[in-house]
């Protein structure tokens, strides 16, 4: 209904047509109907017409302006550009009448630009009514698909008039000379914005280039495409005509020469073509981005390139003249836009003349859609949008402090707008945010060129297909996940889909399939990049990991298939047998990993033998405002983001004190039936443990593919927060992704789960650890032991690392017998030696009166000797640094244990005195089992 | 005339430090702040200022300074550097000092070498020496951040 109002006020505000508007007639011949009703052009001329719009929007002000100012060579210039432009476009819609007008207002303005005329109000003002003709006619266009048929014959007229005769009786002819060198000077200051917008334009229009040629090779008869392209390249060469960029100009001429061919028919497109084409499109950026950086156009030589597409087009077409030189460029565009009209145009209109009256009733809606687009987008800056994101956010901050301020307010009308706010506030945050996301079409669509680019090299056969293109996400994460993405892209094809004989060995289509899938899924973005390869063998992966000593063997006989997958993610693997230019160096999934994860996201393989690789990559939606989870430690709150949470389990009474358990040095926690490790989060903070020991609180969050639970001290509630970053001094702390500002104005540092994880080092069993890891690891527990700590006679307390006890025993007094000058006792079906360690030690006999006495047992190679002493005081993890200030005998050195200064037992010093062979043939057995306790 | 400089001035356990005007963005009083654990020890927390989380370097510790006696609270300078503000703990804030290049000498060769490095120049004034810090690597963790080994302490001093 909306709708059909627009439509009747939209006819009725226009000024236009005095014709039938919506039945096109078909004796209006061929020139004008053609490119209303030729079906597919429908997109291309709503572009056009949104494109002059725009144009004459900016044409009007442009004349007013250099009305006031004619020496303004910028504006002429831009002037300038938007009339050729229209003219350009216009001759290849053949759009005759448009065309004639502009090519006289181009004619005049020419004349300006050279200095041979100078700018006046006569001039201004038939300029100007130029324009209004122009934008008449494209009303005409966008509501009945052709020109219409007001004569302009008297505009075109005038302005002849004007450039030819009329400007020597209006004494504003100038010297030449004088003119343009006055321009030359001031062209530097205002060319530098036509060049920029010129670049900008350009480089929007060459990614458009790469995507319509590739496209175009598939189907290479695809008339749109191909006029697509011939529009872009000719808009590129037209502007850098004008703006004397002599180079970029050559190059771009050829390949149009080359496209206007193809048009006509002459040649047919092929891959070489196409190959060339896209050197073309290289050879333009290259000298686009020389421009942008050094202004000018830069040393590189493309005679070879313009000579194999000059070769191109000469080779197939006899009858053709040479390409000409630049001074002929004017009347070479023109005869092009000509011959078209002549011969092209009649071949598509005599196709068309079928669809003319189903698409008279389409015309309408096409028309009225295409206005719509003029006017409802408007280009913005995206700085203001990150400006506007930032106040969201601190608009977010306001109203979760008014929020706080209403739970402790009974006034019911303050809750009730401070209701709406949040309401209104959350709104805004949902708006602000969709104005930043942007399909991921927008990196997805280099990838066509970039697949066909590799496969060709490769001499591979890849077909590409994509779904959900239209999948959002914010601009910073399209931005981040640019680079990982197409470096999966280009891995896929380089090591995931064969070469065609091998495919075809295999049974398979020889054209290989990647297809690449977005959607949503639970607040995050899936990216999913899978092909139909031969898929990765997990087995080999371990191969080539042990080989490259990335992983040690013990690691490797432990592993899932799912952890061998992973090992493509390990710095420095690589399965490539041979380096190519493409991958094969090692370096790649790694970082592809890192930064996915750099940006909260996830990357996962899932693959099977012979079927094919699916890469599978998670990111959040949107990086600035997240909802987490407040917790306490140690009295500052901290926030765990949601996407990393899992569940949070409570603790009371009983289950406080029983309910975690510990293997070794490790809490753990049945959950559901399945152990889960723990981490306390005030000791890999380093902060003192919380007092309260009644209630504990589990954080069971999740890193990688890993889950833990988090001991904290007290769980708050979830709120959304504003992520900010940290400063450089902190931003080097792994277990922080940032910090916010909470309701009541104080700062929360925000924990990065993965970062706990591999600080505490739990990521270990998903992230495989690499070789160098375990050795640092062992080295560190070396210095960092478990002690017993037991007490002897005067000799006070002494300890023995705990590795090195088998068991602790307690031995009956009664039960010692004597075997020579030795103390044995039977144990184990053994007979076992004892020694006192206080009597080693001690300067009195020190068995004491005791019937049971604690023995510590010790056992090498099967055989074992029991130390007895008098009392087992503790067992303790200290850092080991042996002090060998004086050598005592039976003391290896003494450590700080619990404070207090303790020997450290010379067990084998102690042993060796009573038996000498003792350890004669166990080194070897001590070692093995000091390996296997690790 | 000569040309002159202007100075932020600030005491530090009893001596005189100045940074150029130029490089404050504001002062204000203490304020509560969010410590953070794991940090470099002269990191002393994270500040709110009007939305902007700041980090606050405690300058004693930077300085090697004994750490303020307790019931003293130290006062914000807050340094803009490129586009990260970082808040400088002192004592006390001075007045703003202008003072002519002249008066400006570098640091004596024997200071400790952790001051030195953090010191570009010494200025001359009437009845004491105010000591001119380099903000960039005052705030940059990074450069001369390094603890510096006990024997090339003891050799600069």
């Amino acid at each position: 209904m909306v709708d059909d109002t627009k439509n009747s006020d939209f006819f009725s505000d226009s000024e236009l047509t005095p014709q039938e508007p919506r039945v096109p007639d078909p004796a209006a011949g061929p020139e004008s109907g053609s490119a209303g009703s030729q079906h597919g052009l429908d997109s291309i001329v709503e572009e056009f017409l949104i494109e002059s719009h725009e144009g004459l929007d900016q044409l009007d002000r442009d004349l007013v302006k250099l009305e006031q100012d004619p020496s303004d060579p910028g504006l002429l210039s831009g002037i300038f550009r938007a009339v050729h432009t229209v003219k350009g476009t216009c001759g290849f819609f053949g759009y005759s009448k448009l065309e004639s007008i502009a090519h006289v207002g181009e004619n005049l303005l020419s004349k300006m630009r050279d200095g041979q005329l100078i700018f006046n109000q006569m001039i201004a003002s038939e300029l100007l009514a130029m324009v209004d003709a122009v934008r008449q006619i494209l009303s005409s266009i966008e509501t009945t698909g052709n020109e219409g048929d007001v004569d302009y014959s008297e505009l075109v007229e005038t302005l002849t008039r004007l450039n030819q005769g009329e400007y020597l009786a209006s004494s504003s002819l100038v010297e030449p000379s004088s003119s343009t060198e006055q321009a030359g000077a001031a062209v530097d200051e205002s060319m530098a914005d036509i060049v920029d917008e010129f670049l900008i334009e350009s480089y929007e229009n060459l990614d458009q280039l790469d995507r319509d040629l590739v496209e175009l090779e598939k189907a290479p008869g695809d008339e749109n495409l191909l006029a697509s392209i011939f529009r872009t390249i000719h808009t590129i060469k037209g502007t850098c005509g004008f703006l004397g960029l002599v180079k970029l100009e050559t190059v771009s001429h050829v390949g149009e020469t080359l496209l206007s061919k193809m048009r006509d028919g002459e040649l047919i497109f092929n891959r070489e073509i196409a190959s060339a084409l896209l050197t073309l499109v290289d050879a333009i950026r290259q000298i686009l981005s020389s421009i942008e950086v050094s202004g000018r156009e830069g040393d590189a030589d493309y005679t070879e390139l313009v000579k194999t597409l000059e070769s191109m087009v000469i080779d197939d077409s006899v009858s053709i003249s040479p390409p000409p030189d630049r001074e002929d460029l004017k009347s070479d565009e023109r005869r092009i836009s000509i011959e078209r009209r002549n011969s092209g145009d009649r071949r598509i209109t005599s196709e068309a003349y079928g669809e003319i009256e189903r698409r008279a009733s389409s015309d309408r809606r096409t028309e009225v859609r295409g206005r719509r687009t003029v006017d409802s987008s408007i280009r913005v800056d995206v700085g203001l949008l990150d400006g506007l994101m930032n106040l969201v956010g601190e608009l977010v901050l306001a109203r979760n402090q008014i929020l706080q301020f209403t739970e402790s307010s009974t006034d019911s009308k303050f809750a009730a707008s401070s209701q709406t706010l949040n309401l209104i506030t959350s709104e805004l945050q949902e708006r602000v945010m969709k104005t930043r996301l942007q399909p991921i079409r927008n990196i997805w669509d280099k990838f066509p060129r970039v697949v066909r680019d590799l496969a060709l090299s490769c001499g591979k056969k890849v077909r590409l297909e994509m779904t959900g293109k239209e999948t959002e996400l914010d601009k910073t994460l399209i931005e981040a996940i640019k680079d990982p993405l197409t470096h999966i892209v280009r891995n896929a094809v380089d090591h995931g889909i064969g070469s065609p004989e091998e495919r075809e060995r295999g049974g398979k289509n020889p054209e290989g399939l990647l297809v690449l899938k977005a959607y949503h899924e639970g607040g995050m973005v899936n990216i999913d990049v899978c092909d139909d390869g031969g898929g990765i063998d997990p087995k080999m992966l371990r191969a080539k990991a042990l080989a490259k000593d990335l992983v040690t063997e013990k690691q490797a006989e432990r592993m899932s298939e799912r952890e061998m997958m992973n090992l493509i993610f390990l710095p420095g693997f690589s399965t490539a047998a041979a380096i190519t230019n493409v991958s094969g160096r090692g370096v790649g999934m790694d970082v592809v990993k890192t930064n996915i994860e750099k940006i909260g996201g996830t990357v996962d393989v899932q693959s099977t033998v012979g079927q094919g690789t699916t890469l599978k990559v998670k990111i959040p939606l949107t990086l600035a405002i997240v909802p987490a989870l407040i917790i306490t430690c140690a009295g500052n709150r901290y926030a765990i983001p949601q996407a990393s949470l899992v569940e949070l389990v409570r603790l009371e009474g009983d289950k406080a004190q029983n309910g975690i358990e510990m293997i070794h040095d490790v809490p753990v926690y049945r959950l559901r039936g399945n152990l889960l490790p723990l981490v306390e989060l005030h000791s890999e903070l380093n902060v003192p443990a919380p007092e309260n020991k009644e209630i504990v609180n589990l954080v069971i969050v999740q890193a990688d593919d890993r889950q833990f639970g988090l001991i904290v001290e007290g769980v708050n509630d979830t709120e959304e927060i504003v992520v900010k970053p940290l400063g450089k001094q902190l931003s080097g702390i792994s277990v922080y992704s940032g910090a916010t500002i909470m309701g009541d104005g104080k700062v929360a540092l925000i924990l990065d789960v993965m970062g706990i994880s591999k600080k505490a080092r739990l990521i270990a069993s998903s992230r495989l650890e690499t070789k160098e890891d375990v050795e640092k690891k062992t080295a560190s527990r070396d210095d960092q032991q478990t002690l017993l700590i037991f007490g002897i006679g005067t000799q006070g307390r002494m300890a023995i690392p705990l590795s090195k006890v088998t068991r602790l025993e307690e031995i009956k007094r009664d039960s010692i017998e004597r075997s020579g000058e030795q103390d044995v006792v039977q144990y184990r079906g053994e007979i076992m030696p004892l020694i006192f360690l206080s009597s080693v030690f001690g300067n009195r006999e020190g068995k004491s009166e005791k019937d049971l006495m604690p023995t510590i047992v010790y056992t090498s190679l099967g055989r074992s000797v029991g130390l007895v002493v008098d009392e087992i005081v503790d067992i303790v993890k200290e850092s080991i640094s042996v002090k060998r200030d004086y050598k005592k005998e039976g003391v290896a050195g003494s450590v700080v244990a619990r404070g207090r200064v303790t020997d450290l037992l010379d067990y084998e010093g102690v042993i060796r005195k009573v038996d000498s062979s003792f350890f004669e043939e166990t080194v070897e057995a001590d070692v093995k089992l000091l390996s296997s306790a690790r | 005339m000569a040309v002159e400089k202007q100075f932020c001035t600030f005491t530090l356990n009893g001596y005189l430090f100045g940074i150029e005007v130029l490089a404050v963005q504001e002062v204000f009083r203490y304020q509560e702040m969010t410590s953070v654990p794991l940090a470099p020890p002269e990191v002393r927390g994270l500040i709110n200022l009007r939305g902007q989380i700041i980090t606050a370097i405690d300058l004693r510790s930077r300085l090697n300074f004994e750490p303020l006696p307790g019931h003293r609270l130290p006062m914000n300078v807050v340094v803009r550097n490129g586009k990260e503000a970082t808040s400088l703990l002192v004592d006390a804030i001075g007045d703003v000092l202008n003072l002519p290049l002249g008066a400006y000498e570098p640091p004596p060769e024997n200071l400790n070498e952790t001051i030195r490095d953090l010191v570009q120049g010494v200025y001359k004034l009437r009845d004491k020496l105010m000591l001119v810090l380099d903000v960039d690597k005052l705030v940059g963790m990074d450069s001369g951040n390094e603890p510096i080994p006990d024997a090339l302490v003891s050799a600069g001093e």
